[in-house]
Formats: C-alpha cells, sequence, structure tokens
C-alpha cells in the first residue's frame, strides 16, 4: 500500500540518533566526502552534544489508502492492534440491503481511515489520528449465497474439513460477515470498530470479537518477524508483498472475486502453562528453530533455509521429523500463504495463569489448494500441537478493493 | 469519500434526469423540463467542501443562491414512521448571503426548518426558524443534532439505514438546489418538541 510511510527510521536509542545526525549531516553538506572523516565526526558529535532529545516520532497520522484494486488490510504491514468481528446477518436481509449496508459501512471506512470523522460519527475527535488504520470486509457463505446465488459460492467458502486437533466452539467460529479493523493504535481501532458496527446494528448482529495485539509501533523495526507469546520467531516463511508470488498466490482471479483473496481465521489456543515445563532444548526442537534468532537448527539467520539431511553425531535429523517447521513445509511451491496472524490473551479461569494464544489469520486465493494441504500435514504430525489447541475457525472470501465513490461487494450488489 | 449530486435550477421546478446516466455520476448537464431554465449538475465532494461549483452555462444566471451553495456530509437519520431529520453543512461559496427558505423531500409531505434554543427553564427545545437559514458569503452553516436541522414532520414511508433521500432546498431568489443524502441509523436527535407539550419528545423511538 502506497499511504504508508516505511519505517525506515533507526531504532530510538543514543547510539542511533547519533547515526542518524551524522546521515543527515552528510546529507546536507553533499561534499562530506571532501572532509575528512573524523573531522567530521568530531563535528557531529559536537553539535550532538549540543542538541536537546531527538524530536518525539509521531505515527498517528499515518494514513492507508482505503480505495484501490485490492482490499487494504491484507498486504499492508500488520498494525500493532487488529479487531476481527464476525456478524450474523439478520433473518430479513436480502440483496438490497446488503448493498445499501455495505455502502454505509464502506463509507464509513473510508472516512476513518483517511482521520476523517465518519457521518454522523458522534465522537468525531477520536477520528482524528488514523494511525495506519485499514478496514477490511470479509464475506461468509450465507452473505455470497444472499448477494448472487449458490453459483457465486466459491468450493472454498465455508468450514474447513475437520481436523483431528480441533477442539472447535461456535463462539470463535464461523460468521456471515467479517469486519477486520488494524490500527497502531488501540483506540483508533475502538472507535472505528463501534463506528461499523452502529452502521451494521440493524443488518447485523454480533457473533464474535476477537483482539490482537503485535509489538508497538516503533518498539523495533517495521517487517520483523513477530514473535508468538511461546517466545518463538512465527512466521518466517511467508509471502512477500510486492512479490510475484503475492500476485499468483494471494489474490484471486475468479469471476466476482478477481482482485480478491481467501481468508481463514483460526484461533488457536496456547497452553503456556504446560509449555512452561518444556525445557529450551525441547522447546527449539518442537518448531526446529532456535528461539534467540528462529534461525533453522541447522543454520545461524533466520531466513537461513533449513537442511533437513543433516543429522547430529548420533545419526539422528538436527531438524526433527515432527518438528513444525518441517511439517509445514512444501514440496509444492503453490502451497504457499500469506500469515498476518496476531497474539491473543485474555483473563484466565481457575488454576490457570494463562489464556492466550494465536489469531492465526492467513489470505490465500484458493483456501482447499493452498491453506488446506499445510494445516493436514499438520494435523497428522506436528509436535507443537501437545502444547496448541485449534478452537475456532472461520473462512471468508474478501472481495476486491473498490473506487472512491464505489463500494466493496459492489460486484455482486449492484 | 462520498459524493453527492446537486441540480440547480432557477425556477422552482426540479430539474428531472434525462437519460440512464446515474445522477450521482454524471457531469452532463441535465434537461428541465419544457419551459425550465437548463440545470446544471455539479458533484461536490464531502472532502473538498467549498471547491464545487456550476458548471458553466450562459442561461443560468451565475448569481442565485443554489448555484453558491456547497453542501458536503449530508444524512438523514432512519426512521420507521414519523418524524426524522436531515443534517450536513451548508456553505456560501459566493460573496452574497444566501438564505434557505424552504426544503421539500418525497420522503415527508411537511418539512419545517428548526432551530434548538434553551426555554424559559434552560431546557433544548427545537422549533421552526422563522425567515429561514442564512448562510453569510463565505461562510457555512452546520445542521446538526442539537442544533439547527431540517425537520421531516410526517414520513411518507419508513426510511431504512443506507437509503437515499433526495432533498429540494429552496433559497429566498427563488433558486432550487436538489441533493441527494444517505440514511443512518442514530441513536440521538432526539431534542424536545418546543410546543408539543410531551404529547411526542421529538424524533426518539423511529429508529429501525
Amino acid at each position: 500500500m502506497t499511504g504508508a510511510r516505511d519505517d525506515t527510521a533507526p531504532p530510538a536509542r543514543v547510539l542511533s540518533r547519533r547515526r542518524l545526525l551524522l546521515g543527515g549531516a552528510a546529507a546536507g553538506l553533499g561534499a562530506a566526502t571532501a572532509l575528512g572523516a573524523e573531522r567530521a565526526v568530531a563535528a557531529i558529535v559536537d553539535a550532538g552534544a549540543t542538541t536537546g532529545p531527538a524530536p518525539e516520532q509521531l505515527h498517528g497520522a499515518e494514513t492507508i489508502p482505503f480505495h484501490g484494486a485490492h482490499q487494504a488490510g491484507v498486504t499492508t504491514a500488520p498494525q500493532a492492534h487488529a479487531r476481527f468481528i464476525a456478524l450474523t446477518l439478520r433473518d430479513d436481509v436480502d440483496r438490497s440491503a446488503l448493498a445499501r449496508l455495505m455502502r454505509l459501512l464502506s463509507d464509513d471506512a473510508s472516512r476513518l481511515t483517511a482521520g476523517t470523522a465518519a457521518l454522523a460519527d458522534s465522537e468525531p475527535e477520536l477520528a482524528a489520528l488514523p494511525s495506519r488504520l485499514t478496514v477490511t470486509f470479509g464475506f461468509g457463505p450465507r452473505l455470497v449465497r444472499i448477494a448472487a446465488g449458490e453459483s457465486a459460492v466459491p468450493s472454498w467458502l465455508g468450514p474447513l474439513p475437520a481436523f483431528g486437533i480441533d477442539r472447535l466452539e461456535e463462539r470463535w467460529s464461523d460468521g456471515d460477515l467479517l469486519l477486520q479493523i488494524g490500527a497502531d493504535d488501540g483506540v483508533t481501532v475502538s472507535h472505528a470498530a463501534r463506528m461499523l458496527l452502529k452502521d451494521a446494528r440493524s443488518f447485523a448482529t454480533v457473533r464474535w470479537v476477537q483482539d490482537g495485539f503485535r509489538r508497538s509501533r516503533g518498539s523495533e523495526r517495521s517487517g520483523t518477524t513477530m514473535r508468538n507469546l511461546f517466545g518463538q520467531i512465527d512466521g518466517t516463511v511467508n509471502l512477500r508483498e510486492g512479490s510475484a508470488d503475492v500476485d499468483r498466490l494471494v489474490w484471486s482471479g475468479e469471476g466476482w472475486l478477481a482482485g480478491g483473496t481467501g481468508m481463514v481465521v483460526r484461533r488457536i489456543a496456547m497452553n503456556l502453562d504446560t509449555w512452561d515445563r518444556l525445557d529450551r532444548g525441547g522447546r527449539e526442537q518442537s518448531v526446529g528453530r532456535t528461539l534467540d534468532t528462529g534461525a533453522p537448527l541447522t543454520g545461524t539467520r533466520e531466513h537461513d533455509e533449513p537442511d533437513f539431511a543433516a543429522t547430529s553425531a548420533a545419526g539422528f535429523p538436527v531438524i526433527p521429523e515432527f518438528s513444525h517447521m518441517r511439517r509445514a513445509r512444501s514440496d509444492d511451491p503453490d502451497e504457499r500463504i500469506l500469515r498476518r496472524g496476531y497474539n491473543y490473551e485474555q483473563a484466565p479461569s481457575g488454576d490457570e495463569v494463562s489464556d492466550a494464544g494465536l489469531l492465526f489469520v492467513s489470505y490465500q486465493a484458493d483456501v482447499s489448494a493452498q491453506f488446506v494441504p499445510i494445516q493436514r500435514r499438520l494435523d497428522e504430525l506436528d509436535l507443537l500441537n501437545e502444547w496448541t489447541t485449534p478452537i475456532g475457525s472461520a473462512v471468508f472470501a474478501v472481495p476486491p478493493g473498490c473506487a472512491e465513490g464505489g463500494f466493496v461487494g459492489e460486484g455482486i450488489l449492484s | 469519500m462520498r459524493t453527492i449530486t446537486i441540480t440547480t435550477t432557477t425556477t422552482t421546478t426540479p430539474a428531472a434526469p434525462t437519460n440512464g446516466t446515474p445522477r450521482r455520476r454524471s457531469r452532463t448537464a441535465l434537461l428541465a423540463p419544457a419551459g425550465a431554465a437548463v440545470a446544471a449538475v455539479l458533484l461536490l465532494s464531502s472532502c473538498s467542501a467549498g471547491s464545487g461549483s456550476p458548471s458553466a452555462d450562459p442561461s443560468t444566471p451565475s448569481s442565485s443562491q443554489a448555484e453558491a451553495l456547497d453542501v458536503s456530509d449530508a444524512w438523514v437519520k432512519s426512521a420507521e414512521s414519523g418524524m426524522s431529520a436531515a443534517f450536513g453543512e451548508l456553505s456560501n461559496t459566493g460573496d452574497t448571503d444566501i438564505t434557505l427558505v424552504s426544503v421539500t423531500t418525497p420522503a415527508s409531505s411537511d418539512v419545517e426548518l428548526h432551530e434548538t434554543v434553551a426555554d424559559e427553564s434552560g431546557t433544548m427545545v427545537m422549533r421552526e426558524k422563522d425567515g429561514g437559514f442564512t448562510i453569510p458569503a463565505g461562510g457555512s452553516r452546520v445542521l446538526e443534532p442539537g442544533g439547527d436541522h431540517i425537520m421531516l414532520m410526517d414520513l411518507a414511508e419508513p426510511i431504512l439505514a443506507g437509503d437515499e433521500v433526495s432533498v429540494e432546498l429552496s433559497f429566498s431568489d427563488g433558486s432550487v438546489a436538489d441533493i441527494t443524502a444517505p440514511v443512518k441509523d442514530y441513536s440521538g436527535a432526539n431534542e424536545n418538541y418546543d410546543g408539543s407539550d410531551g404529547e411526542h419528545s421529538g424524533h426518539d423511538g423511529h429508529e429501525g
């Protein structure tokens, strides 16, 4: 997405500030090379000593365009906060009502993501800091059926095949209309969610809400692979925005969904209390990666290619056969997905000290062809299953984006 | 950003769309019914208030109040029956004051211009605004819940969230502007109606 400024600012530390100052001064001088490097450094350090603290970096005004060929919030660099809301359409909602609903919600989203109050926004001041707000809409099978009939429902749009490891709860599963609201500011997310729900109220009821979080904006460099609450670097192997793979494997080319995508949302409980009993070696074996850098057990850096053939002195594979990384990996390059998940945590109950997990979110043009084979392998064997349990599951069709004046879903609603 | 179609005419006869061109998108001048002056259609964007101006048309006097009007963020509160209200920001792009004197809409047979004021007891009440709404030259007037608004006194049929209501604004010089405004659910805008004696408590209880 073009509206967001790429975060190239160095981490806010004293050391980095000096580097920043150096860079700025060198650019300003132009002919800095003519100066002795040492002299230049001395001049800058002097200058740095007399300036106050670096100006605070504010991100609240940053926007991600709502309009475009694709909906925002898919290949957009993940924001710090996200709320996923699944709605159940009221019984009397027909096709024309759906068009009215999506027109209203698209108008709200286009204004709020620009940092403007929504129409009839009773708290307009809360809209002033968009903080890279995106609002992404996903359609469940019932909505598509009402809008355009059975033939318009993609074959993969519906509950996933039952997996042996699943312990799905209805309160985290399925839905007719999904609102994915992401921003680097939790207040922004809250306000946008409320505004959208006020406009959805006469058309739908809330089925479930799932909140997720990542590291705050500015804590670490953008694009850093997130850590889940097990402490693991999670999602190293991922489709990258701007690659040809994204065009082919994320964006659909099929019918009304062309320019859209398929979305899987799974709530995966992570049993931190039993994970606590596992030592560091065991934790790394379960995934096949080191905990500190996320490197494969055969490598030294996060993005090193794993060597599955490498064996230990005792003759065992260095990356165990049962490890999550080994099992998730496919030999078929088409069996790849764009992951964009979040951590979740809620109040523990009983003797627990944690009730937490991962909101697994992935986008793929064809859920059956890309996501399901990966999940099948993990269902059959993955040591990580010992500590993780899928408790919610939902699949949505994410329509293409809309132009200014249009609305999301107009391809099947107008 | 929502676009709002505004049709201005120099008579009180509403302009009629000629062909299948959607009015919201059209930049083409529409032909008014026989005998009426040619109308000009303008597209105004809510995020660029003030940028709209009538398309050049020599047969339309350049000084009409309707042409100086710029409407942004117009909306109507949804209601099943009875009363409702329309809101938005009216801007005057011209260099003389303009006065909105009356409003008509197919949504309600009876429409009044209301202001909200404090009565003797300090309670905020709404009442009909004598003389209409004046929008000063180069200025604007915000119609909003709790303030000035256009009151739809008697809805012909339910107006539902996401519907579009067409509204015709008439000015003191006889010029007219047509706008369409989306309908939104809204829990507020429940001011007491001055003179109702508690018979009906304002706009309350009509949301779908």
